[in-house]
């Protein structure tokens, strides 16, 4: 069985994979990182969005071995220890989330919008969140909460 | 220190750990020397099941066992109970044929479970089912329920003659026929009821465990109700004593209903993991969710109402067939009965109603409760037939609902059909709205859709549910075969910090925070300081769970009733510690104090003396500080409101844009009123969803699943809807201490009616009057020729 190599939120890991190993697998099952979820077998509800050499990405979509040498990030690595990164403070404030489940793919991929465009509107968010489906808050708050992410992230990073 | 916090948008407690991907949701969890389940499902809608030969997939890498149908029922392993039995029209009980956890000699959907293989990893599992070799010979199947219930229909079971489950009625014939006969006007309408699949987004995942040495079994399942699948698992399927297994359901991902039953994957595990004594763990991929959740509506309606000259309702008739698919899921025969027929009188003053319901087995997953569970379809009965009676009477569609609203001072109210409202005001939820919507200034807008090319409609719904289902003697009367009360409990502990066991169960409604609130507010310790704790049927007593809005009304109400006892047991350790008569003893602000001096004890310095009970009165007092309380409804809670809803349609495509949605609700007092209208945003996405995009669809002559993937059910995204006006009325509900009335399913039961009356609304210059759910493109566009060809 091959083995792979990558950096998951900034520490070096490794493992040994099947060919067919999914990165979501290496992460959920290899890692126990736990964060990143699977909500569907179409690669539809973005549940699994992590960072992939500082793109988001369907972590469904890609296998682990093709992950070799990369730099992940999962919302593991989202806060920087207790402090919460502005997109993941503004969905608490926002109330953008309910049963938590599509949270993670939902907030690593607002991150990922933001730095494609540094002040979305409200339609860019709700295009942009094509490849995310949340079934509880209708997304009236997580369209809220990454507006209001979005503008915390500029402050803190001018 | 003022410790208000009811009423307070206070964020949640549970946020911190979803945010940072530390939640523990059941797939999360592993276990050492775990096994892996996977079901072999029929491909089948109908097929006799002739033989399962397991023999290769036994001998596959990695494989430790594969049981079928005929392993179980070796083993005794008893039948999916059903928890409410409804009686047929002459009183005889309804058609109740088994449910085996693994099908034996037929197979009824596509989906249904036939075979589990149990391997070391997932992958080699899978691999095995794939070598499961199941001789079927297929049979003509039927999906859909009004084909069921016709003569020469496919039968699936010989207990079901003609496939009827029921055939029930409720309310008065007779005077229903009178008021017709008399009437100045019948609208009548004919209704599909579109058959959903709720998705909460976690699929469901169980996992099963046995302890050789205790002989104790534990289930991890993504469950609303872990006190329940205990009960029904324990004591039906399994035959194990509660006191030997143990059910936790730790973060969940969504309900909506979908994970209230007990499901067979439940069963299986759980056996498997005692007979092989090593966990075994199974989690759904989605196309498996797609054909084996339960699914909600699909009822097919014909009403008629009756109205006087001046528009006032005088009867309404109801005929229903629903749809409960190949099985009777656990609490499926309630829902097109007694969560339906029951609130078909709505808002309204109709004095004589009549409707019967047939319900039919078909070669489809099992229908059960999805978000509203049968008052959705209620109040889009009457909220469509009432916007047709409308137009037919060229009355303005608000004025003529508040013509017919139940009057202000009326309350208690009582229906035609069962239920007595306590509390309710219709005409300022519709006035809020209105004002909201801009209901005035329409015309204006549509006029100037016209000018851009676009048909713009505005449509309305009022609804009533009942929610926080109901006194455990009036439910038993109607057939549940449970009780229906809910348990807190307020654990103080010694030095002040409380932490709060209740049997509902959170799987996104956020009682974390709410419970901890009405606590803080309550005993006047900081929300920092208290801890809710749920879903582990080994910590918290026996409770009901959550659905049907109940967690508040229900399980908030256990909760005070257990704060009033631990203030009471308070006053008596402060009248000792003060050297006070106890009646003289206030409680404020977490402070007891002697009325009319400055002699006070903190909540802290109570609590530590009734665990260290130095300066105590032992001989009358038990130490401890630590109350349960029972609280079993009164009443039903009657949640109102007004929806409304403004559409644009492009008539070349037929595409439907949802340009507003207002909404005013009626919940009672409010404790979290972020929480609240983030309930309500869901639960409009899901009613929208119903009204223009959502469908499941069978085949009619195979029975196969048309929308199994992501890709044909079409869920809502967020591109599809805008941002909702939401605002809330706050009369209180009279039977609960709190006032509260449930806001879960609100948004889902009223949306639907109010956009559907918008698609109407826009196509009505068309010369169309009537159009079913959900309002594809598709539809509308077929719709639209068809008017055009009408008129050429």
């Amino acid at each position: 069985m091959p083995s792979v190599s990558m950096t998951v939120n900034g520490k070096k890991a490794s493992g040994t994979v099947e060919p067919r190993t999914l990165l979501v697998q290496f992460l959920r099952e290899i890692l126990g990182l736990t964060g990143t979820h699977v909500g569907c077998d179409t690669s539809q509800c973005g549940a699994c969005v992590v960072h992939v050499n500082g793109d988001s990405v369907k972590s469904c979509t890609m296998l682990a071995v093709q992950a070799e040498g990369a730099a992940v990030m999962t919302i593991e690595g989202l806060a920087n220890g207790d402090d919460l990164h502005p997109m993941q403070a503004a969905f608490r404030e926002h109330h953008g989330l309910q049963c938590g489940f599509c949270t993670p793919g939902m907030v690593m991929s607002a991150v990922d919008l933001v730095k494609h465009n540094k002040s979305p509107s409200d339609h860019q968010i709700r295009e942009w969140l094509e490849g995310n489906i949340c079934r509880c808050t209708g997304y009236h708050n997580i369209v809220k909460a990454i507006k209001a992410g979005a503008e915390a992230m500029a402050k803190a990073r001018p | 220190m003022s410790m208000r916090m009811i009423g307070d948008p206070v964020r949640r407690k549970e946020d911190l750990r979803f945010l940072t991907g530390n939640g523990h949701y059941t797939d999360d969890i592993n276990r050492p020397g775990q096994l892996y389940a996977v079901f072999v499902r029929s491909p089948h809608a109908h097929a006799e099941l002739r033989g399962v030969d397991a023999k290769q997939a036994k001998a596959a890498p990695g494989v430790v066992a594969v049981y079928t149908g005929a392993d179980l029922a070796a083993a005794g392993i008893g039948s999916l109970p059903c928890g409410w039995g409804v009686k047929n029209k002459d009183g005889s009980p309804m058609a109740e044929p088994p449910h085996p956890v693994l099908a034996t000699g037929r197979v009824r959907h596509v989906g249904d479970p036939v075979a589990v293989v149990i391997a070391a990893t997932k992958a080699e599992a899978e691999e095995a089912a794939e070598l499961v070799e199941v001789d079927y010979k297929e049979l003509p199947a039927v999906s859909s329920a009004e084909a069921a219930l016709k003569q020469g229909a496919p039968l699936l079971f010989d207990a079901a003659p003609g496939n009827l489950c029921y055939d029930w009625h409720i309310g008065d014939e007779a005077p229903v026929t009178a008021a017709f006969a008399k009437a100045a006007h019948v609208t009548k309408i004919d209704m599909v009821n579109n058959r959903l699949i709720p998705n909460a987004m976690e699929p469901r995942a169980y996992i099963g465990e046995y302890d050789r040495g205790t002989g104790d079994y534990t289930l991890h399942t993504t469950s609303q109700n872990p006190h329940a699948i205990r009960l029904l698992m324990g004591a039906f399927v399994l035959h194990l004593p509660e006191s030997k297994l143990r059910v936790v359901a730790p973060d969940v991902g969504g309900g909506f209903g979908s994970k209230i039953y007990h499901y067979a994957e439940e069963a299986a595990v759980t056996w498997a993991a005692g007979k092989l004594a090593r966990p075994v763990k199974w989690t759904a991929e989605r196309s498996e969710s797609f054909v084996s959740d339960a699914h909600g509506r699909d009822h097919v309606t014909h009403a008629e109402l009756a109205l006087d000259k001046d528009g006032k309702f005088l009867a309404l008739k109801v005929s229903t067939i629903a749809n409960l698919g190949g099985y009777i899921s656990t609490f499926a025969p309630a829902v097109p009965t007694y969560l339906y027929a029951t609130l078909l009188a709505g808002t309204y003053t109709t004095p004589a109603i009549y409707a019967e319901v047939k319900a039919a087995f078909t070669n489809t997953v099992p229908v059960d409760a999805y978000r509203g569970a049968g008052r959705p379809e209620a109040s889009y009965v009457l909220e469509r037939i009432i916007d047709r009676a409308a137009r037919e009477l060229k009355i303005d569609p608000a004025e003529l609902r508040r013509r017919n609203f139940i009057p202000k001072n009326a309350y208690p109210y009582q229906t035609p059909v069962a239920l007595a409202y306590d509390s309710g005001d219709y005409f300022t939820t519709l006035d809020m709205a209105l004002k909201a919507a801009d209901y005035a200034g329409f015309e204006q807008r549509r006029a100037e859709a016209k000018q851009r090319g676009k048909l713009r409609g505005i449509g309305l719904a009022t609804y009533i549910e009942a929610c926080g289902v109901a006194p455990s003697a009036v439910a038993g009367a109607l057939g549940a075969r449970a009780g229906l009360y809910e348990v807190g409990e307020i654990r103080v502990n010694p030095t002040g910090s409380v932490t709060v066991f209740t049997g509902t169960h959170s799987h996104g409604q956020g009682h974390e925070t709410t419970f901890a609130q009405l606590v803080s507010e309550r005993l006047g310790v900081p929300i920092e300081l208290v801890d809710v704790v749920h879903g582990d049927s080994a910590k918290t007593p026996f409770g009901m769970g959550t659905y049907g809005s109940r967690s508040l009304p229900v399980g908030g109400s256990a909760l005070v009733k257990a704060l009033d006892k631990v203030e009471a047991k308070g006053k008596k350790i402060a009248a000792h510690l003060l050297e006070a008569a106890e009646a003289d003893i206030e409680f404020k602000d977490g402070k007891f104090t002697v009325a009319g001096t400055d002699k006070s004890k903190s909540f802290g310095e109570i609590a530590f003396a009734a665990y260290v009970p130095h300066n105590y009165p032992l001989d009358v007092l038990e130490p401890g500080l630590d109350e349960t309380a029972y609280y079993d409804p009164k009443n039903f809670t009657f949640p109102s409101g007004a929806h409304i809803a403004e559409v644009e349609i492009d008539s070349d495509t037929g595409t439907v844009e949802l340009k507003r949605f207002t909404a005013a609700d009626d919940f009672g007092r409010i404790v979290n009123p972020m929480i609240v209208d983030g309930q309500v945003h869901g639960g409009l996405a899901q009613g929208i969803g119903q009204a223009l995009f959502e469908e499941c669809r069978y085949d009619a002559e195979s029975g196969q699943l048309l929308t199994g993937s992501y890709m044909d059910y079409r869920m809502p995204r967020a591109a599809d809807l805008p941002f909702f006006e939401v605002s809330t009325h706050g009369t209180l509900c009279t039977h609960n201490p709190l006032g509260v009335k449930g806001c879960g399913e609100a948004g889902a039961i009223g949306s639907p009616g109010a956009v559907m009356n918008a698609v109407v609304n826009a196509l009505m210059p068309l010369g169309i009057h009537d159009l079913q759910m959900p309002a594809t493109a598709e539809r509308v566009w077929q719709a639209i020729k068809g008017a055009a060809k009408r008129a050429a």
